[in-house]
């Protein structure tokens, strides 16, 4: 994965960019020592690293504000950085940039329950909006399994998922308001409690534009009011095909479950020797979760399973109690722990139609055995949004590369049966040369120039998104 | 004035690089707000379904299929629009076949949209022509999708004046099997917004809270089971708030018609506002517009319909809140509220760089 040569010019001003930044923020809030800029090199795209010319950590929508305008002054490019959990490199740095990360932003502006909703600082992280309002008996809905540690600015950067996005919506559904900071350090505030936008809808397009058109520094998110209760049942099927056309067939009955949990055999044995959660050894796997009162559970349940009786499961598991449940879910939450403990392994997001899974999941196969390299589904079967898991050896010269390669051809396969090549991950570094594969020229020209309107310097986390050769006019202007 | 009625999409983006001036963008014409000047370019003849696939709860039509016919074939299958998009044709006075196209123009959303989102949430991807007349693509036919920016939320709601839209892929979700509706009646608007709000705030998952002519309105959808035993909780949640009725499936579907189309004010004379809020905002913004307001809620109170004499201006009574008003009928002020200089600045970027011309439904949002 390629990234632009560092300016040199900006590179030799380190000094006096570094002294501007501490002159106008509080003490250390500007770290550029180098042993310390390390610890930005890279986000959970480990494969790739790149310390930056400094980091500045903001207290305040204003000290954002006066960072970005410096930055903007001096022609610097930023990098906004969350809690660096991307999977897809989003706040990668280069060697010429300040990064702005969020994080010392992590308080919560107000709770309204009689409204349903929470404002925070971008900072805080996904899990803790849910923890400053569950008292009340409120949550909120997106959560990525990074949720413990990634934070809502990244989360609205990369219009963020989740398992139970199903019946929740991701983050763009949920999202009321933000204050934003534009690269010239001009503060706008989008939306705010209520719904909709009077004008164009800007805050839907500033949500998963990837930190590339503003700073976000605060966000108003809708809460909802919890479950009475929640509970999973798991159905075995010796095929793909079968547990595919189960999926379908919930869907079109009018049960809307919460999740709808996919996994294949490698993932199971996998999963099973790590966790012992009791997973049958099955070609494929399900687990779905309903909501409701204990005799809405029931009902949704029943129907579930005389949907799965019909395509004659080999394991039908209704969980019965809280530890059945956890049981359940037991081996799902822990795969990804499970495959990283057999192997390295690269993480997929590419979407397809529910009705592509079964002959998707069976040209993976192919593709796995044409490039040697072993591969597990865990996904979101719901929604189709599958997450393939590349296993290789880091170790082993030319591996990362071929599983690269790999990885690319799963995913032209995505958007070739109609999909899209990331479903909740963000395009970052990792797909960005990708983008050709699903858009036409034309269809890159007009996001560009979405981007031109906010950031007409190109300064904004610039080589990110668009194939560099794409973006390439635009950033050397 | 020329009549454009183009059946293909290299025909629209031919009549759109042809054009000489200004296009008046239309679909069924039963929505569009304002008035603008110009050529007409009617979507009515780009029609026809691309893809329905029922067990991916996937739509792919044309833009100017009618709304009538995309409904008909939904509800073949069990399924439907859950944005329960409005037919403004009553409220202003319009007649013709609202199109799939113009409802995303106007991001028309009904009473669900308190619950599973407004139709901008249900948009997975559209075709749309620029002002260059270049045929563009953005998002796709899947239920996730974050690969590159989301102009879909920008396109819904942008009143065709970003471009024209020639196809889009929505989401669609099953006809529950059935329905049932609490009213409350004899409810000040203060008590009703507080009602809502617990109503709103209980896991019983309400879709829809209205209030009109002195009557909350609480709907709960669901199967049978379902819809019987959340109708039974909220009754007693709400117990403090008075008596309640539940109305049966058919007349709960027929009062919820009624309030997603604002039936109640058509054909009354006056101006017609659309007010998002707050909803606890909503009975000092209620108070603010004067004596002689009309008023009915939506959302919970997040959404006011405000009927007011004919030319008043209800921005200037209402100030400043968290929110937005729409004019939808009358002459009480511009139909689309002022925007703070520095977002009003970046959506006239936007507009020069999708239509530098400026030729789509000029002037009508800025």
């Amino acid at each position: 994965m390629d990234m632009p040569r560092p300016d040199a010019a900006i590179l030799s001003r380190k000094a006096a960019i570094v002294a501007r930044l501490q002159a106008a923020l509080p003490a250390g809030a500007v770290i550029h020592d180098a042993a310390e800029t390390r610890a930005y090199e890279c986000d959970a795209l480990t494969a790739y690293r790149c310390a930056p010319l400094c980091v500045v950590l903001p207290g305040s929508t204003e000290e954002v504000a006066a960072a970005l305008r410096i930055c903007h002054a001096e022609g610097v490019p930023v990098v906004p950085r969350g809690a660096g959990t991307s999977l897809a490199g989003g706040a990668l740095p280069t060697a010429d940039c300040v990064v702005l990360g969020i994080a010392r932003m992590n308080g919560v502006i107000e709770t309204n329950y009689a409204d349903r909703y929470i404002r925070v600082q971008a900072g805080r992280t996904n899990l803790s909006v849910t923890g400053a309002v569950e008292a009340q008996g409120f949550f909120y809905a997106p959560d990525p399994s990074s949720q413990l540690a990634c934070a809502i600015a990244g989360n609205v950067a990369m219009n963020s998922g989740g398992a139970h996005c199903l019946k929740y919506g991701v983050t763009t559904n949920n999202l009321l308001g933000v204050t934003m900071v534009l690269m010239d350090g001009t503060v706008v505030t989008l939306g705010g409690a209520h719904m909709d936008a009077g004008g164009l809808d800007l805050l839907g397009v500033v949500c998963g534009s990837e930190g590339q058109l503003g700073v976000v520094t605060e966000a108003t998110l809708r809460i909802l009011p919890k479950p009475e209760g929640a509970r999973p049942v798991l159905i075995g099927f010796d095929s793909n095909e079968v547990a595919g056309a189960c999926v379908s067939d919930i869907i079109k009955a009018g049960v809307l479950p919460v999740a709808i949990e996919f996994m294949d055999r490698p993932c199971i044995r996998a999963t099973e020797a790590f966790a012992h959660a009791g997973y049958p050894d099955c070609e494929a796997l399900l687990i779905v979760e309903v909501e409701g009162a204990p005799a809405e559970i029931d009902d949704q349940l029943a129907r579930i399973t005389a949907i799965a009786r019909r395509h004659n499961p080999v394991e039908l598991r209704e969980a019965r109690d809280g530890d059945e449940a956890a049981r359940i879910w037991l081996g799902r939450k822990s795969a990804f722990g499970a495959m990283g403990q057999i192997n390295d392994y690269v993480c997929l997001d590419g979407t397809i139609p529910v009705s592509q899974l079964p002959n998707v999941l069976r040209r993976i196969g192919e593709i796995s055995r044409q490039y040697g390299l072993d591969v597990g589904n865990v996904f979101h079967a719901g929604d189709g949004n599958m997450h393939p898991l590349i296993l290789y050896n880091a170790n082993t010269p030319g591996e990362l590369e071929k599983c690269e390669a790999m990885g690319a051809d799963i995913l032209r396969l995505c958007v070739e049966v109609g999909g899209c090549l990331t479903g909740e991950h963000g395009v970052g570094i990792e797909k960005r040369d990708l983008m050709v594969s699903q858009f036409a020229p034309d269809d890159l020209e007009i996001q560009m120039a979405v981007k031109d309107v906010f950031d007409p310097g190109w300064l904004l986390n610039p080589a990110k998104v668009f194939p560099l050769a794409a973006s390439e006019a635009r950033r050397a202007a | 004035m020329k009549l454009m009625e183009p059946e293909t999409e290299a025909q629209v983006a031919d009549a759109i690089r042809d054009a000489a001036g200004p296009l008046v963008l239309r679909g069924g014409g039963t929505r569009g707000l304002g008035a603008v000047a110009g050529d007409v370019l009617s979507l009515a003849a780009l029609r026809g379904v691309e893809l329905y696939e029922p067990g991916a709860l996937t739509l792919v039509v044309r833009a100017g299929t009618p709304l009538a016919e995309v409904g008909a074939l939904l509800a073949g299958e069990g399924q439907r629009l859950a944005f329960e998009p409005p037919d403004l044709r009553g409220l202003l006075g319009r007649s013709g076949d609202s199109t799939i196209g113009g409802v995303v123009a106007a991001n028309a959303s009904g009473p669900r949209r308190v619950q599973a989102g407004a139709c901008r949430d249900f948009v997975l991807g559209l075709r749309f022509v620029d002002g260059h007349g270049r045929v563009l693509r953005n998002g796709g036919r899947v239920m996730k999708n974050v690969t590159g920016y989301d102009l879909g939320k920008l396109m819904a709601g942008s009143q065709g004046t970003l471009g024209v839209l020639t196809e889009v892929a929505l989401k669609v979700l099953p006809v529950p099997e059935t329905e049932a509706t609490l009213v409350l009646p004899g409810r000040t608007l203060a008590d009703a917004v507080a009602a809502m709000a617990a109503a709103l705030g209980s896991p019983f998952e309400v879709s829809g809270a209205a209030w009109e002519g002195g009557a909350a309105l609480l709907r709960v959808e669901g199967f049978a089971g379902s819809v019987g035993y959340r109708a039974e909780q909220l009754q007693a949640l709400l117990a403090a708030h008075g008596e309640s009725v539940v109305l049966d499936p058919e007349a709960s579907a027929a009062r919820w018609a009624g309030l997603r189309d604002v039936a109640g004010f058509a054909g009354r004379a006056g101006d017609v506002w659309r007010i998002a809020c707050r909803p606890s905002d909503a009975p000092a913004l209620v108070a603010r517009s004067g004596d002689r307001a009309t008023v009915q809620l939506d959302w919970g109170g997040g959404l006011i319909w405000a009927l007011v004499p004919e030319g008043t201006d209800l921005r200037a009574r209402l100030g400043v809140y968290d929110g937005h008003a729409t004019l939808l009928r009358g002459t009480g002020g511009p139909v689309f509220q002022p925007e703070a200089a520095p977002v009003a600045a970046l959506a006239a970027g936007l507009r020069a760089r999708f239509d530098p011309r400026g030729i789509f439904n000029r002037g009508l949002m800025g």
